[in-house]
């Protein structure tokens, strides 16, 4: 059966970043564009760090708690908004109305609306992917330990991270791959399930996987 | 063969040269365009010279067309920069309908190129009006926008906007500078070449050896902002710093070291205020330095304690990059692309007033090991953010897109 399974096709992707226009100046202009903002915004904003020039600042994993901390100097909404994992969520808007009951309750609880200063409005930005296909082919699952190391980042981005807004039950698609081999590799797709990627570094989340791995086949 | 892009493989990495042969494989034979005002001086022109060769030796048809123009031609483009930088400047009608004219003649000329080009990249305002005299057009027209515009004087964003409205994209070195324009546009921070002359690693003798040449004691302290003489780049705010500090550290040398651009009429003016503000301290360097001595600035970075880069506005700062790859830290005026670099307390400082570069300048000569540990940071931000091949990657990655269309995602070659 196992033999029928086609090879893993390696992809890669790339980003480009698109300025929507949108921006907010105070804690109300942040909820009234987040009713209305491009799913693919809220994306960018959770996810988007991994791929575009940052500096890494491990306090604050999304932009918008970033920029509470940072423009608005509130410290309280900042660590709500950075606890939010978005890989708690099966899709965007469900993230989107996560992220806006948490900024409801805080404007619920202040008698006046943080403002930002001219300079540190927020931007919303959105992106546009480009995937393409790598000369790379894994045949058998045990090839997995040996590829990973070679694989850039954009395809550790595109199989373990942007995978999750595409395949079906939000699986990796290494995972969703090993699946098709029945259930002989439940444990191993158990144990990369189990990698958190939102508090690293696309270089430190390869690694992870690679150990994984290594644990598994060696 | 790709051999020049190879060479970038030991620092940018091998996947990442990969990554744009992938993509670049599908614009092969497609014709693109560049159009600015200078072919040296200034980042446009530098960020062109290298991107240029890299894309037509990855298979694209890539032409570099530099725009004609008099001096009233470039009185009146810098007036509209100066504005679009906020200043409150009226250009007269006159100047206005010059600029169109200019505009006209240029398309005129280079009508046949554009016309048939695939992708038509207009930097900055100088050319960008030449669309408008080029009715009939084949390919994609983007406006690539290196300033900061973020607060433009009104009444000539105005004006210039109009001839925006029927390109297809803009592109702004970060989001902050994206206006209400009918047509996407895109965020690409501009970037270094790490293999030019500007950016190699130098022997410690040619750094001695520049340092002789203009006087420079390589025993005392130095601090040096590279740039144009322009009043937006705040020199003598930063002559203002440095004696601030000179009344604590004695020793102290500043170099302000850079040349006047061929589209910048006001750089002789600025120069001479700048060389006034200098007077006769003898540990003030002003340097006048042609287009091409980039080996020059480069020793003159590297022998610098400290690179500021004290800017009223600005589009990004390069010389803000290069310093940081030469593992300096860096004291930078909080405006514009300077911020997207400059991580406060991380990578160097950012200051609102020469006060406030004098503070930093001071702390920074006190602490080496701060200064050493900002300037393994930065250098490794801008391995990580600013290197050509990234942007390079994103121009391919913006072609690609135009080409197809606005989609979220685009999957190609199969």
């Amino acid at each position: 059966m196992t033999e029928d399974v086609r090879p893993f096709v390696v992809k890669d992707c790339t980003l480009v970043a698109i300025a929507t226009g949108d921006r907010a100046q105070n804690l109300k202009e942040l909820r009234e564009r987040l009713l209305t903002i491009h799913p693919g915004s809220i994306y960018y904003h959770f996810w988007g760090g991994h791929l575009r020039p940052k500096f890494v600042d491990p306090e604050y994993n999304n932009d918008f708690a970033a920029w509470v901390k940072h423009a608005l100097h509130d410290t309280a909404l900042a660590e709500r908004l950075a606890i939010v994992d978005p890989t708690w969520f099966p899709n965007i808007e469900d993230l989107r109305k996560e992220v806006l009951e948490i900024i409801e309750e805080r404007l619920d609880e202040t008698e006046w609306i943080p403002w930002a200063k001219r300079e540190e409005q927020f931007h919303f930005i959105r992106a546009q992917m480009i995937i393409f296909s790598t000369r790379c082919l894994i045949k058998r699952p045990e090839d997995l330990l040996r590829m990973i190391p070679h694989l850039s980042e954009g395809s550790i981005f595109y199989h373990f991270i942007d995978a999750r807004r595409r395949t079906e039950g939000g699986v990796n698609d290494f995972c969703a791959w090993l699946h098709l081999f029945g259930e002989r590799y439940q444990d191993l797709c158990a144990r990369l399930c189990a990698i958190d990627p939102y508090f690293v570094t696309l270089a430190e989340l390869r690694e992870e996987l690679l150990s994984v791995l290594k644990g598994y086949f060696q | 063969m790709t051999e020049l892009l190879e060479t970038y493989a030991p620092i940018a990495g091998a996947e990442e040269i990969e990554r744009i042969r992938q993509l670049s494989q599908h614009l092969r034979g497609a014709r693109v365009v560049h159009v600015n005002a200078t072919r040296v001086g200034g980042g446009v022109a530098e960020i062109l010279s290298k991107l240029v060769p890299l894309k037509k030796e990855l298979g694209l048809e890539v032409h570099w067309e530099v725009i004609k123009g008099d001096r009233d031609f470039f009185h009146c483009t810098k007036s509209i920069h100066n504005a679009l930088h906020g200043t409150h400047i009226d250009i007269s009608s006159e100047m206005l309908k010059h600029y169109e004219e200019t505009n006209r003649r240029n398309a005129e000329e280079l009508q046949p190129l554009l016309r048939e080009a695939d992708f038509v990249f207009i930097h900055d305002p100088q050319p960008a009006m030449i669309q408008r005299f080029i009715p009939e057009r084949k390919g994609k027209w983007i406006w690539r926008c290196h300033i900061d515009i973020s607060h433009p004087y009104r009444p000539v964003w105005k004006y210039l906007r109009e001839s925006l409205l029927s390109y297809d994209a803009s592109v702004f070195h970060i989001a902050d500078f994206a206006h209400s324009l009918p047509h996407l546009q895109y965020v690409i921070p501009p970037s270094i070449d790490p293999l030019s002359e500007k950016n190699i690693d130098l022997p410690e003798e040619e750094i001695q050896s520049v340092a002789d040449r203009f006087g420079l004691d390589l025993e005392r302290p130095m601090i040096i902002q590279v740039s144009r003489f322009d009043r937006l780049k705040d020199p003598i705010g930063v002559i203002h710093a440095y004696r601030l500090v000179k009344t604590f550290v004695p020793s102290l040398q500043l170099v302000l070291a850079g040349g006047i651009a061929a589209d910048d009429p006001e750089g002789e003016a600025v120069f001479e205020e700048v060389t006034i503000a200098a007077g006769n301290d003898p540990d003030i360097h002003l340097l006048l330095l042609p287009p091409d001595a980039h080996r020059t600035i480069n020793a003159l970075q590297r022998m610098a304690e400290i690179v500021l880069q004290k800017s009223i506005r600005e589009g990004f700062g390069l010389t803000v990059t290069e310093a940081m790859w030469k593992g300096r830290p860096v004291v930078g005026g909080n405006t514009g692309g300077i911020r997207l670099q400059v991580i406060n307390h991380h990578t160097g400082f950012l200051v609102d007033t020469p006060e406030g570069a004098a503070l930093r300048v001071r702390y920074l000569l006190r602490h080496p090991n701060i200064r050493e540990e900002m300037g393994r940071k930065g250098r490794r931000f801008v391995r990580e953010n600013f290197l050509i091949t990234r942007q390079l990657r994103e121009y391919l990655t913006l072609m690609l897109i135009l080409l197809h269309g606005d989609m979220e995602r685009l999957e190609i070659g199969g």
